[in-house]
């Protein structure tokens, strides 16, 4: 998808004056967290489960290369055939041969955000292959042709009345001529279009939530049960996955899967989880005759070993957004790219760019609710931290910023000279606002006092009442 | 074979990615003792944490496994016995009001069951297709822990019977219920021997659902919009 994290702050600003938006983003707001604290707290091993989930995860980055192999073996032993791929332009390249052999016309796809990262779709689309979402979320979005807002609910920012206005244009050729208002029917339309769609594709493509190194299994987790319908109806089976999935054995997935889906939307397990192995064995009499796992890595071994490897654990299960304050304000597009949310904020100035996604390190109050609910403890505000002092160092981003942050580190550097500086601003400020205690407008502080009152200093500063209090001399 | 790729490059990325891995790990390919280590462990099968929940006895964990599943919209019933299974199976038709006609997997489980004695249902045997109302299907085993069948596709149990047909019903014996996903991997592991894990094995919690618009929960998004369990025996 085309990158727009530079527009970030115009993004936001669209975003705080969308109606619809608003009422949506308070659904996930209350809903999915709601629902996770739940489904935690009727776990008692909840917390164990997640340090396990972690420490399986960190041994799976440790020695990704062994299980990668593992995992490679297994599957060509199935007969099924793995694509190593170092970008998105040779994901693409592959998938586009496997489609070809296939002489395939229709593509089915399970949801995918891997396909959201190399923009699939539209590549297809330009080969003259027609990708069909099956994921109502994503089938949502796909009509309107937009990008997913949320990693596990793409068309969380539409509201009924947008889906029905989108079936009534889009259905009309398959027969259905009324707007319909009842989300349950809007459901059954969907249904009733996308079955056909399922037993004509030639081709079915799925992500991966995980791959499993022991087996050789790929393996899904929906509700809908479209991910299996289209793994197991075209001749031909891709997966598309990055190679952080890997988990070592059934054991290990069976201990992440009880993290999962509680962590996401609260469920203890979402209505199907699939294992596919390789392509039909002979005998069957169903299942796809081609099985093939795209393997991408997407800039994901360049993490490795930095600061940022601990992003590789992330099993994209949302709750960091779903918790996220800065995200239930400006929604999953103002991000501007695939990833939104703190897990976005964190990822994508290392996928982008940094110059292209300053703004979204910065678009966090550090207020920790997303490293709290973390199933595998990521440190997003460490990393976050961690790109805000990058930008700063590598001299990314307006001149004034950079200024006030060197300012403000002259001062802090010199504790005396802050204490007596800030003691004078707040004297002043104090001054300025008068009688009335708060100042409507200030140079350079534009962007807090065009939408509300700066409240002025009252009374001395903390470190001021803390000397006066004599508790700052004690031990 | 295995050209199938992009030929050279697919050979020259693979080498790149694993080269980047160990370059970005400060090493080479992992020691042998490491790999072995490692290897041992994959194939050690070792648990990790079991939820309580999850470790009660037989008869406690059918309840577990029926109370999950109602609460995740399913329907549970339980027979003495597998020659039960039709007239139940006619009776859930006609409550549901469902046509009299079945599609069932080609599994002698099934197909022995003495269905001739309901002359008025109609009974076809093979793989789920787009016209079948109703599919029936063995579960291998199920998981009480959070009241989920484990469904292990092969010639006699294609799984796409558990998902085109607009509703699915599945049989349970009642000896292959466990506590945790890991009893039922172990099992599972003992069914397949060395042939490896079956093309497809599907976990199902309930029957399908969406939240996509507007996090209404509605029934019935893809998959089978009802799902009916019958717990077949006793467990002896």
């Amino acid at each position: 998808m085309q990158v727009t994290s530079r527009n970030f702050k115009e993004n936001s600003s669209k975003a705080l004056k969308d109606d619809d938006l608003r009422v949506a983003l308070n659904r996930v707001k209350t809903g999915f967290t709601t629902a996770r604290a739940t489904a935690a707290s009727e776990l008692p091993e909840f917390e164990e489960l997640r340090n396990k989930s972690r420490d399986i995860k960190n041994d799976v980055l440790e020695n990704l290369d062994y299980y990668l192999e593992y995992f490679e073996e297994k599957v060509l032993a199935q007969g099924g055939h793995v694509h190593w791929c170092s970008n998105a332009t040779e994901a693409k390249a592959a998938i586009l041969k496997i489609c070809r052999d296939a002489d395939a016309k229709t593509v089915t796809k399970g949801k995918s955000m891997i396909t959201e990262e190399i923009a699939l779709n539209k590549f297809l689309a330009a080969e003259g292959i027609e990708p069909i979402e099956t994921d109502l979320g994503e089938y949502i979005i796909q009509l309107a042709d937009e990008p997913p807002s949320h990693i596990i609910g793409p068309a969380v920012h539409k509201t009924k009345e947008q889906v029905t206005e989108l079936f009534y244009e889009h259905h009309q050729k398959y027969g259905y001529t009324e707007r319909q208002e009842d989300p349950e029917k809007l459901v059954g339309e969907a249904r009733a279009v996308l079955r056909h769609k399922y037993v004509t594709a030639d081709v079915g493509i799925t992500g991966a939530n995980f791959l499993v190194a022991e087996t050789g299994s790929t393996v899904i987790v929906t509700n809908e049960g479209n991910g299996d319908l289209t793994q197991s109806l075209p001749k031909t089976h891709i997966v598309v996955a990055s190679l952080e999935k890997i988990i070592p054995t059934l054991e290990d997935v069976s201990t992440v899967m009880r993290v999962l889906a509680r962590s996401a939307t609260g469920q203890e397990m979402s209505v199907y989880t699939t294992f596919s192995t390789g392509p039909k064995r002979s005998a069957d009499i169903d299942g796809p005759e081609n099985f093939h796992v795209v393997l991408l890595d997407g800039g994901r071994t360049e993490m490795l070993g930095t600061e940022l490897e601990e992003l590789l654990r992330c099993i994209r299960c949302g709750a960091c957004m779903n918790h996220c304050p800065v995200y239930h304000a400006v929604g999953g597009h103002s991000y501007g790219w695939v990833y939104p949310g703190p897990i976005g904020a964190a990822l994508n100035p290392q996928m982008v760019g940094l110059e292209e996604a300053r703004h979204l390190p910065n678009a966090s109050t550090f207020c920790g609710r997303c490293e709290e609910v973390c199933p595998v403890h990521i440190p997003l505000p460490k990393i976050l931290r961690h790109w805000r002092e990058k930008a700063f160092e590598q001299q990314i981003g307006p001149k004034p910023e950079r200024w006030g942050i060197e300012l403000w580190g002259f001062f802090a550097k010199r504790p005396t000279l802050y204490r007596l500086v800030t003691g004078i601003a707040a004297r002043v400020l104090t001054k300025i606002a008068g009688r009335r205690g708060r100042i409507k407008s200030l140079p350079l502080m534009g962007g807090w006092t065009s939408v509300r009152d700066l409240p002025a200093p009252q009374g001395a500063t903390f470190m001021a009442q803390w000397k006066k209090s004599g508790r700052g001399t004690q031990k | 074979m295995e050209e199938i790729g992009a030929g050279d490059t697919k050979m020259n990325s693979r080498e790149k990615i694993l080269g980047r891995i160990r370059s970005q790990k400060g090493r080479g390919p992992l020691d042998p003792h490491k790999a072995a280590e490692l290897k041992a462990k994959i194939e050690g099968h070792k648990r990790n944490i079991i939820p309580k929940r999850a470790q009660i006895p037989a008869a406690a964990q059918v309840d577990l496994f029926q109370q999950k599943m109602e609460a995740l919209l399913a329907t549970v019933e339980r027979v003495e016995k597998a020659s039960d299974i039709p007239a139940r199976v006619q009776d859930y038709l006609t409550r549901q009001n469902f046509a009299a006609r079945i599609k069932i997997s080609p599994s002698p489980q099934l197909m022995d069951l003495g269905w001739e004695t309901i002359p008025t249902l109609e009974v076809v045997t093979g793989a789920g297709a787009e016209e079948d109302e109703v599919g029936i299907s063995p579960a291998f085993a199920g998981i009480a822990e959070t009241g989920t069948l484990m469904m292990a596709s092969g010639p006699e149990t294609p799984s796409t019977v558990n998902f085109l047909p607009e509703n699915h019903i599945a049989i349970l014996d009642v000896a292959q219920m466990m506590g945790s996903y890991e009893e039922a991997w172990d099992s599972l592991r003992d069914h397949i021997g060395e042939t490896g894990m079956p093309r497809t094995v599907n976990l199902i919690s309930g029957p399908s659902r969406t939240a996509d618009i507007e996090q209404r929960l509605i029934m019935g998004a893809h998959g089978p919009k009802t799902l009916h369990v019958i717990l077949v025996g006793d467990g002896t």
